[in-house]
């Protein structure tokens, strides 16, 4: 076998140990359906009648909308790397790991992809609740799909970010708060569930530079889904830019903090 | 296997490993030939698992040099890594994959493929007597069988060189004679073995030669029988029905002991070590008897850790160790 094909034969096997690990927990079943689901009807029908554009129309609100929650729960599945490598640094799997003759960046790529494997379940699951409440993808099949990887490569990006926030945290009950404490900035001070014109001053143009925000535009985009009628539309060039900016800042994020990461595994496991 | 000929398997020499102020280890020394077992020995903080983690990779000397299976440690540990199976002080198993999972998974990274991943695993699972919990998760194994199943992952790529860090500490009796015999198995199939323990009589039972430490040096090394007779055998112990015949029991031991006698006045105690085992305690007992003398209580006392300890250093092993 071929260097490369070993990196990518560990790594395959790192996720499918990482997805079993979540998928025998029995939170997993919640997190994995019934939370999801959940939001989605929640900000539908509550914010929705209360946000829900100038005319009240909670039809369009929910279409606005559903880009936006697809991409903040998706990004949430980020603490399953955090909590997943604070867990197995305090359980000595890590040293089971670290005496085989397997890659070491493996062990990490396994845990972010294992991340995107359960978030697509995820979305199958919202995307089905999403067409119950009345959401439809507007544009073809291929900007559908297209819509689809771009919140999949951001929240890739995250889960290298959460493994560099596990491999730093001193234990899992730290883990537990730290992986999900910096999503709620991240995804509310965003358009994703307001427009992002009508966040004040400096919250605004932090919405307005937020990546987060550009890929739940280039989504919604994708998606053929408009903001309600009336709603100022989002200007600046990031959001004329969303697909690129998103893009662009998501293999920032992964080339910064995949180094990051791998650079802290080798000195955490080495200690 | 892959290192047949006869050689040594395991040396090191002069590690040194400081934690801050810690000295871990201070000059580590040791040699296994091919094919045999090591005891390292040591109480609590001696140094034991830092020195496996040296040689297994984990953890890089401040100094010293190491070869595993020809295999450089520093220079490289890959070649060490293909070579060894490491079971260490914490069983390193994946509590929601079932036994025949965490196999599988092991396999796989060693470079198994699927096919010989799987019939790998189940051999194991059943030579670990694992078969019937094979399909469920770990997470309801009890100590023992979670000890087996890391075992079992250490031994999945057949490695020529197998390291145990403490594999019966906390085990009860049977789990721990259970281990014994399944390490025993490995020993048969010719692989070296380096193996820590707290216990001498765990030593005794499994190792061709056995390196006491403490406080990262070595203290002392030998085979088990020769450390034992270092602190001179067995110790005798009798306690007398009454004060007047505590006399009588001080000369009797003093004939069939190897040393001076000690007593304990106050709970009419007397004891002596002994060469011959079992024999002098016949023997002390058959004199008694003559003199028509009941012995409220006899034992015979194997030598502990602690004994050899206490005649090596002069403290016994549950003393703290200042940092
Ligand atoms: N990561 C660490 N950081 C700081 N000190 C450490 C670390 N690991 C070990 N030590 C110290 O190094 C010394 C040797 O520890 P080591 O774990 O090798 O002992 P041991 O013989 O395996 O003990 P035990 O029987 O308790 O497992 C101890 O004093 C311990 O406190
Ligand atoms: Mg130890």
């Amino acid at each position: 076998m071929t260097a490369l094909a070993k990196v990518l034969s560990d790594s395959g096997v790192i996720t499918w140990r990482n997805v079993m690990n979540v998928r025998r927990n029995p939170e997993w079943l919640l997190g994995a359906t019934l939370f999801p689901i959940m939001f989605v009807l929640m900000f539908a029908y509550v914010f929705g009648g209360a946000i829900g554009g100038p005319g009240g129309d909670s039809v369009e609100y929910r279409e606005f909308l559903i880009a936006g929650i697809f991409a903040q729960t998706v990004a949430f599945n980020s603490s399953y790397t955090v909590i997943g490598f604070a867990n197995d640094l305090q359980k000595g799997i890590i040293d089971r790991f670290r005496s085989l003759p397997m890659s070491r960046f493996a062990v990490i790529v396994g845990r972010t992809t294992a991340d995107q494997v359960l978030s697509v379940v995820v979305l199958v699951v919202m995307s089905a609740c999403g067409l119950l409440i009345g959401w439809r993808i507007r544009g073809s099949f291929l900007d559908a799909v297209l819509g689809y990887l771009m919140i999949l490569l951001f929240a890739f990006a995250l889960s290298w970010v959460g493994a560099y926030i596990g491999l730093i945290t001193p234990s899992v009950e730290v883990a537990n708060s730290a992986g999900l404490i910096w999503m709620f900035p991240l995804t509310f001070i965003s358009s994703a569930f307001v427009p992002q014109e009508s966040l004040p001053g400096v919250l605004g143009t932090i919405a307005d530079w937020n990546p987060f925000t550009a890929a739940v535009n280039a989504t919604r985009d994708l998606f053929g889904n408009v903001s309600p009628a009336g709603w100022p539309p989002p200007s600046g060039w990031p959001a004329e830019n969303a697909a690129l900016y998103a893009i662009v800042s998501s293999v920032a994020i992964i080339a910064i903090f995949a180094p990051l990461a791998t650079a802290r595994y080798r000195r955490v496991a080495s200690k | 296997m892959a290192d047949t000929d006869k050689g040594v398997a395991v040396r090191a020499r002069g590690l040194v490993k400081n934690y801050g102020t810690t000295r871990a280890l201070d000059g580590v020394d040791l040699e296994i030939p091919t094919g045999q077992v090591l005891g390292l020995l040591g109480p609590n903080g001696a140094g034991k698992t830092t020195t496996v983690r040296i040689l297994t990779t984990l953890l890089l000397p401040d100094s010293g040099e190491a070869e595993v299976a020809r295999h450089d440690v520093l220079a490289d540990p890959d070649g060490v890594r293909r070579s060894i199976g490491l079971s260490g002080q914490y069983a390193a198993v994946d509590e929601n994959l079932t036994g025949f999972e965490n196999l599988y998974l092991v396999a796989r990274l060693y470079g198994q493929r699927k096919p010989q991943a799987r019939k790998r695993s189940r051999e194991l699972l059943a030579r670990f007597r694992l078969d019937e919990a094979a399909d469920r998760p770990a997470k309801g194994y009890s100590g023992g069988m979670r000890r087996r199943l890391d075992l079992a992952g250490a031994l999945v790529a057949e490695p020529s060189v197998v390291v145990l860090d403490e594999p019966t500490t906390g085990l009860d009796p049977r789990g721990r004679i259970e281990m014994w015999e399944v390490i025993e198995q490995l020993v048969a199939t010719g692989a070296t073995v380096l193996l820590t323990t707290q216990y001498l009589e765990e030593a005794d039972r499994l190792a061709d030669s056995v390196v006491v430490i403490d406080r990262g040096r070595v203290i002392a090394r030998g085979t088990p029988d020769e450390l034992k007779n270092q602190i001179g055998g067995e110790r005798l112990e009798l306690v007398m029905a009454t004060a007047d015949e505590v006399p009588l029991a001080v000369r009797v031991l003093g004939e069939v002991g190897s040393g001076e006698p000690t007593v304990d006045e106050r709970s009419r105690r007397v004891e002596v070590l002994v060469d011959t085992g079992t024999k002098a305690l016949v023997e002390a007992l058959r004199r008694l008897d003559a003199q028509d003398v009941v012995v409220q209580d006899a034992a015979l006392h194997r030598p502990t850790l602690d004994d050899v300890f206490l005649s090596l250093t002069g403290h016994g092993t549950t003393e703290e160790v200042p940092s």
